[in-house]
């Protein structure tokens, strides 16, 4: 069998591989190859070596901190969004495996935000913000944390629906026996969260919070559409710090693509440890 | 087992006697989940002047004063569809709504076709090239897009890709990773003696894969497929890079541009073309709400 659909190898695979080829593999090896070149294209490049990669934190041997402010400003986002996100839909997905009545409605209603797309979301919240904020003759750039909580609530409503769906599919599967039996056993609420349910939860948490990490990690639209940056650079999460670099500063194309190279280790370092995580608690189940 | 049935039923009275205050506190919170869509909506009936100044209000006037004035003050702030009729005319929205409906289709349809023959020929050919191909794609997977999108869009200028079908070949290979990667999953778990059946009876490959494989992929097509969709339709950077913008447009591109160049935004006709772009996608969320729930919770748990 295996040598008669070997003969079909143009047809199963040639597609989906020319396609891999272009859209993947060499922009990526490509990719990599000019971050050590100076370029305003991609046939006029000149090798430099490491050049790029200091000119990130070094321009004229003065240090230049955006990039590490787009740094930890991103980690600061990533993890306040990330603690919000899973605890509020944790606790609406418990509220909502108690067999409300119209459980099937509010989870429709929760999930809404998630299918409108980061650019349409941003501006809807960005009308909101501003109007309210007009009052006291502010706006959502007025300063960097006007803008990091605007984008926080974003994410949040956007995320908060995606996670609940997660949550509630979890708590589903935690074995209703085993509730009853800590029940009988004399076990309050907290002592059945704290000590059955988060327990059997660990693998859907461990999922939640891996989607949420690298979800705001990657943040590009929300970015660009709420803040654009402003008030000058200081709301740049990384992804439009690297979008910036590369088409906002001309000849600066080369420090964009060395940004774009430490983000991609940064996201595929948090990958690999999810990965690690959920692997070795298989085994372990 | 009576023990149990008794404690069901005083669950259920317990249920049934406070049900009725958290059904009434989750209408409360989900109506404010989805305020901020309605006070567009609202919005996107107003002058351009009022949507700043009263944006939660219909009328300049309040009630206190008379139905008359009331009224007179509604006529002052609304505007009927006119922010409509100028959004549409700025943003040129059927044609920019047909380019985003044409390159969702065809980019999830020609994922779908390509990535599970792809899936099916590399789980049952077992060769290094299986190998590699599918760890390249997990790998492919865990790669960002500010990473490839410089030489990504200038590859595909170069090759012609900056149109609405060239695109496609750009979503079919980016996408390509976490298609395969669903699909091989599933693959895995089809019982080879089906299709070992098929091909004694005669069928070719091709056949087999069309006729027996397939039919079994369909759970796994509609969760690439609804993955894919979102993504697709609400992508922005991809096809602004991508896409000759003078001539293409997609939804989310011609929102952005809306705002002008010195950072302006016409609420107005900003207002009426984020309502223009909810509609679609609510009607298709309720339409397919359980497809698109299994298809997100799949995708998640096995991404």
């Amino acid at each position: 069998m295996e040598k008669s659909i070997k003969k079909y190898f143009p047809i199963f695979v040639l597609p989906t591989l020319i396609a891999f080829i272009i859209g993947f593999v060499v922009p990526f090896i490509y990719g990599i190859f000019l971050s050590f070149c100076k370029f305003t294209t991609v046939t006029d490049w000149k090798w430099i070596g490491f050049e790029n990669y200091t000119k990130i934190f070094y321009v004229q041997g003065v240090l230049d901190t955006t990039f590490l402010h787009s740094l930890w400003y991103t980690a600061l986002f990533t993890v306040v969004s990330v603690v919000i996100t899973n605890l509020v839909s944790f606790i609406i997905a418990m509220l909502l495996t108690k067999g409300i009545r119209g459980t099937n409605i509010f989870r429709t209603v929760f999930f809404l935000p998630n299918l409108i797309g980061g650019i349409v979301l941003s501006y809807i919240w960005l009308m909101i913000f501003n109007s309210i904020l007009a009052r006291y003759s502010q706006t959502i750039v007025t300063t960097q944390w006007h803008a990091f909580w605007g984008m926080i609530a974003v994410t949040c409503w956007q995320q908060i629906g995606y996670m609940m769906i997660i949550y509630v599919a979890g708590i589903q599967n935690v074995p209703g026996d085993l509730i009853e039996a800590a029940m009988i056993d004399g076990a309050g609420f907290w002592q059945r969260l704290k000590n059955v349910i988060l327990p059997m939860l660990m693998p859907t948490i461990t999922i939640c919070t891996f989607l949420t990490l690298s979800n705001g990690f990657k943040m590009f639209d929300q970015n660009l559409a709420l803040t654009g940056g402003a008030p000058g650079k200081s709301s740049q999460l990384l992804a439009l710090n690297i979008y910036d670099t590369m088409y906002g500063t001309t000849g600066w194309q080369g420090v964009g693509q060395a940004k774009a190279v430490i983000f991609f280790i940064l996201v595929a370092a948090i990958s690999l440890i999810q990965n690690r995580l959920t692997t070795s608690r298989e085994v372990e189940q | 087992m009576a023990k149990n049935q008794k404690k069901d039923a005083v669950s259920a009275v317990r249920a049934a006697k406070h049900g009725w205050i958290y059904t009434l506190c989750f209408t409360i919170v989900s109506l404010v989940w989805i305020a901020p869509i309605f006070v567009v909506l609202l919005n996107s009936f107003k002058r351009k002047a009022y949507i700043f100044k009263a944006p939660f209000s219909i009328s300049t006037k309040s009630l206190s004063d008379g139905w008359d004035a009331f009224m007179a003050g509604a006529n002052k702030m609304m505007c009927g569809f006119l922010n409509y009729s100028n959004a549409i005319k700025k943003t040129d929205f059927f044609r920019v709504f047909g380019y985003s409906l044409f390159i969702t289709v065809a980019s999830v349809l020609v994922i779908i076709l390509c990535t599970s023959m792809c899936a099916w020929y590399i789980t049952r050919v077992r060769s290094k090239f299986s190998k590699g191909m599918y760890m390249a794609c997990l790998f492919s997977m865990i790669v960002p897009f500010q990473m490839v999108m410089f030489t990504l869009s200038k590859f595909a200028n170069m090759l012609h890709l900056s149109n609405p079908v060239g695109i496609v070949v750009v979503y079919l290979g980016f996408g390509a990773g976490l298609a395969v990667f669903l699909f091989t999953g599933f693959v895995k778990s089809i019982s080879l003696e089906i299709e070992e059946a098929a091909m004694i009876d005669g069928c070719t490959p091709l056949q087999t894969f069309f006729r027996v494989v397939f039919p079994i992929l369909k759970p796994t097509a509609i969760t690439v497929a609804i993955l894919q969709a979102m993504w697709i339709w609400n992508d922005f950077l991809l096809p602004s890079l991508v896409l000759n913008i003078n001539k293409y447009k997609t939804l989310p591109i011609a929102i952005q541009y809306l705002k002008q160049s010195h950072g302006q935004v016409p609420w107005g006709d900003m207002m009426a073309v984020l309502i223009l772009a909810i509609i679609p996608i609510v009607i298709f969320y309720l339409i397919c709400q359980k497809y698109i729930i299994e298809g997100v919770l799949a995708g998640a748990v096995k991404g």
